[in-house]
């Protein structure tokens, strides 16, 4: 009897253990993907798995990392200070936290300078009433400095205006380049051409293409702002445009000849065949030209005066003060840690798309 | 023809904008006078790191601009060409300019743009500054006094030997300034031509500046001199503060002289929009000279007093960034030229005294002689040709109009305008090769510099031919 109930119990634990088992390695694939993947041996350990194994997971996962970050910073830290600049020494991890820090308490007291801001106007604003009911009052808008998490803000704003402005014109052409043998051949030298050009060398062009057709006293957006995510649509659009080329061209051709046979319109055959089957190599191209549109960037707004995180290297640069360098870095691992983030999110939604596993 | 309407439609100008400040000034007689009702109260106005931006970082910090009713941003520009253009396309309603932008742009040297200016931001404020190397193979020909120290001013023929022998080892003897219309390159040319070095000449198919150089001037921005000074690409540079202070704090160069010395109390930056924001925006124009005023007469108030606090707000990463101790050496009426050379120069930055404000044509007309003089400006100009130039750029009568409102609401005092002037300075011997300067007769004053263009000469095949 026993043995039964307890040959009942061991399989039903068994399949517990067999169905956690599967949960944790989708929880795991997931993480993975979007860069937590150090997250999994913790949750293994958690859902007590065998510790060793987990245990050299955890360490090939979470342990080298960590201590290679340790390692590098030491001999930053040992390294800056033997290079003298004409800014004094290159700063080391401490000057750099300590102005990481600084740059928000700047953001705070700014902000707490536009509370004040608005308090004096409409105190001001209540005596003109008081003394006359009918007079016009004016609010205005605070008129401060962007803070540092202001120019982050309008450089992910530049940056995905850009981006979708790329893939709204590589996506389509991409595909009608994968299609057609015409059009691709027509297209191909131009793409060979305007590829390798640098930011530096389109801004000029753009700066004055778009001083010349946005005018009047109030545009809807800042000329710089524009000019900016022009640049960047033109040097991040060519990885979209090639990687779905690629992807339409290397169709199925049994798929191509069933629609044909359905006798499905070109529409239909675009939006229900190539589409779907390519879009794994369009979200490869958008995550390539996403990379390209952020590092393009921080050097269109250095010369397009956009005011995000470009503009504050180069007015940082400007400053000559004895914080400039450390403040410089900052906005270095800004970028950096920004960058990776777009990258994981991009890479995220990449393999929700695709049904094959990550590249 | 043309020209007597654009004189009618300026003199209408005029009236109606003196109708409107008549009206402005009855319609406010107390004290805290209403604001003036200005066309546009949110402004954009672009500067360029340097210290003599300060009038605007005051107006800002101090509120005048507020007391005017205008909400004010001020937005660092990368370099002076970005910060024109800007100001050209409408994203800027003003910036901080060299006093010859706004005439090379309106006689269409570089970008050809109408801009006008109401108000002259400050006076001296430069220097030049030379490699250490450099100055130590001039100093032998620098006389000394009895206390052992280089007498002032330093003359630019102690180093005419160091570049004739830099010329027979084959290298070029080259040096920076930060525009070609720029301020510093005049004084820079000035001090070189005097000195007996040719600084080269402009011509209309080569912009580079160079024809005939003993001395290669290249434009570098200011931020960067030191450290394109430290690389050696250049010897020595003329620009403003706190270039120069910043070089003698990293120990990489020697200023040698201070603009005032080469032209005592010389125009420096003004504050320019374009002619026609001017025209649309009368008021508002009005209003933003009205701040500019109060704050440049804050920053000279009781024989300096507020400077040390000016210097606080001009280190804040917004406005010049630099160290607060860079920027107090010139600020604060000292000047240090070798290390350890410390000198009073008490007027090394003026803001308002010496009517340091007014826009004067003679100013102008000096500027266009020397577009003149090194060829930007191409063929012979008649006397009145310079006059009517400067007319059309620089705009006293609105200055004056701003001032006497002030002095309307008690916040100016009426003996620190010159009401008279009729726009231009008496015969001026401020120079350090002594040579006067009669704005009145530009095409005499061209004639009695011994390096330059004069009369009909002009540049062909990269030579001297005329005259």
């Amino acid at each position: 009897m026993t043995s039964l109930t307890d040959t009942a119990s061991d399989l039903a634990r068994a399949q517990r253990k067999a169905r956690r088992a599967h949960a944790l390695n989708r929880v795991a694939s997931v993480l993975t993907t979007v860069g937590l993947g150090w997250l999994a041996p913790l949750l293994r350990l958690a859902a007590g798995e065998n510790p060793r194994q987990q245990g050299i997971e955890l360490w090939r996962q979470m342990g080298i990392p960590l201590t290679a970050i340790l390692l590098f910073l030491a001999a930053w830290g040992w390294a800056a200070p033997q290079v003298q600049t004409s800014l004094g020494a290159i700063p080391g991890p401490a000057q750099v936290w300590e102005q990481a820090t600084n740059l928000y308490a700047d953001h705070k007291a700014e902000r707490a300078k536009e509370a004040a801001f608005y308090e004096r106007q409409s105190k001001r604003n209540a005596e003109i009433l008081a003394k006359d009911p009918k007079a016009e009052v004016k609010t205005r808008p605070y008129a401060g400095k962007p803070t540092y998490i202001d120019q982050i803000v309008t450089s992910l704003k530049t940056v995905f205006t850009g981006f979708l402005l790329g893939a709204l014109v590589a996506v389509p052409l991409g595909v009608a380049s994968g299609l057609s043998p015409t059009v691709n051949a027509a297209i191909n030298p131009l793409i060979q051409i305007f590829k390798p050009v640098s930011p530096l060398a389109w801004l000029p062009l753009v700066t004055m293409v778009v001083s010349a057709t946005v005018s009047g006293s109030d545009p809807l957006f800042e000329k710089s702002f524009l000019t900016s995510a022009i640049t960047v649509t033109l040097c991040s659009l060519w990885p979209t445009l090639i990687n779905t080329a690629v992807g339409v061209s290397s169709i199925d051709r049994d798929l191509m000849n069933v629609g044909k046979v359905l006798q499905l319109s070109g529409f239909t055959m675009v939006r229900r065949l190539v589409l779907p089957s390519a879009l794994p190599y369009i979200f490869t191209g958008l995550r390539l030209s996403l990379g390209v549109g952020w590092m393009v960037l921080i050097a269109a707004e250095m010369l397009a005066q956009n005011p995000g995180l470009g503009k504050f290297v180069w007015d940082e640069f400007q400053n000559g003060s004895s914080n400039s360098l450390a403040k410089i870095m900052v906005a270095v691992f800004t970028i950096g840690l920004i960058g990776f983030l777009l990258d994981r999110v991009m890479l995220a939604l990449q393999s929700a798309v695709s049904h094959s596993p990550a590249r | 023809m043309a020209h007597t309407s654009r004189t009618t439609s300026r003199t209408l100008r005029h009236l109606l904008a003196s109708a409107a400040a008549v009206v402005a000034l009855t319609a406010g007689v107390s004290a805290h006078a209403a604001a003036l009702d200005v066309e546009k109260d949110q402004l954009k106005l672009g500067f360029i790191k340097l210290t003599d931006m300060a009038p605007l970082a005051i107006a800002v910090e101090k509120g005048f601009f507020e007391d005017e009713g205008l909400s004010v941003t001020l937005e660092p520009q990368a370099n002076w060409k970005v910060l024109l253009d800007r100001v050209i396309s409408g994203e800027l309603d003003g910036a901080h300019m060299l006093a010859g932008q706004p005439l090379g742009a309106t006689i269409g040297f570089g970008t050809k743009a109408h801009i006008v200016t109401a108000f002259s931001m400050d006076l001296n404020g430069n220097g030049i500054t030379l490699s250490n190397d450099v100055w130590q193979k001039m100093k032998a020909n620098v006389p000394k006094g009895a206390d052992g120290k280089p007498v002032h001013p330093i003359k630019a023929d102690a180093l005419k030997p160091v570049i004739a022998q830099y010329k027979a080892e084959g290298k070029p003897f080259n040096m920076g300034m930060v525009f070609p219309v720029s301020t510093h390159n005049y004084e820079l040319r000035y001090w070189l031509a005097s000195g007996g070095i040719n600084p080269g000449f402009y011509s209309p198919t080569d912009v580079s500046g160079q024809i005939g150089a003993d001395a290669l001037l290249s434009v570098t921005p200011p931020p960067q001199m030191p450290a394109t000074l430290e690389a050696g690409t250049i010897y020595g540079y003329s620009v403003g503060e706190p270039w120069n202070q910043q070089a003698v704090v990293k120990g990489i160069g020697v200023p040698v002289i201070t603009d005032t010395e080469i032209w005592k109390n010389n125009p420096e930056k003004v504050f320019g929009v374009t002619d026609d924001w001017a025209r649309k925006n009368p008021k508002t124009h009005l209003a933003v000279v009205k701040a500019l005023i109060r704050a440049t007469q804050w920053l000279d108030e009781n024989n300096n007093a507020n400077r040390a606090e000016a210097v606080k707000i001009l280190a804040k990463p917004e406005y010049v960034g630099a160290d607060a101790k860079v920027i107090a050496n010139s600020m604060t009426g000292t000047f240090e030229y070798e290390k350890g050379d410390k000198r009073d120069v008490p007027d090394f930055n003026v803001f308002f005294r010496y009517n340091a404000n007014y826009p004067f044509y003679s100013d102008a007309v000096w500027y266009l002689t020397q577009m003149r003089r090194w060829g930007q400006i191409a063929e012979a100009k008649p006397d009145s040709w310079y006059d009517q130039t400067a007319r059309s750029v620089y705009k006293p009568e609105i200055f004056l109009q701003a001032a006497k409102l002030l002095v309307e609401e008690g916040k100016a005092k009426d003996a620190d305008f010159p009401w008279k002037s009729d726009g231009y300075k008496p015969v001026d011997n401020g120079f350090i090769d002594g040579i006067p300067y009669d704005g009145h007769k530009p095409n005499d004053y061209l004639a009695k510099q011994p390096i330059g263009l004069k009369g009909d000469q002009k540049i062909e095949g990269g030579q001297v031919v005329g005259g």
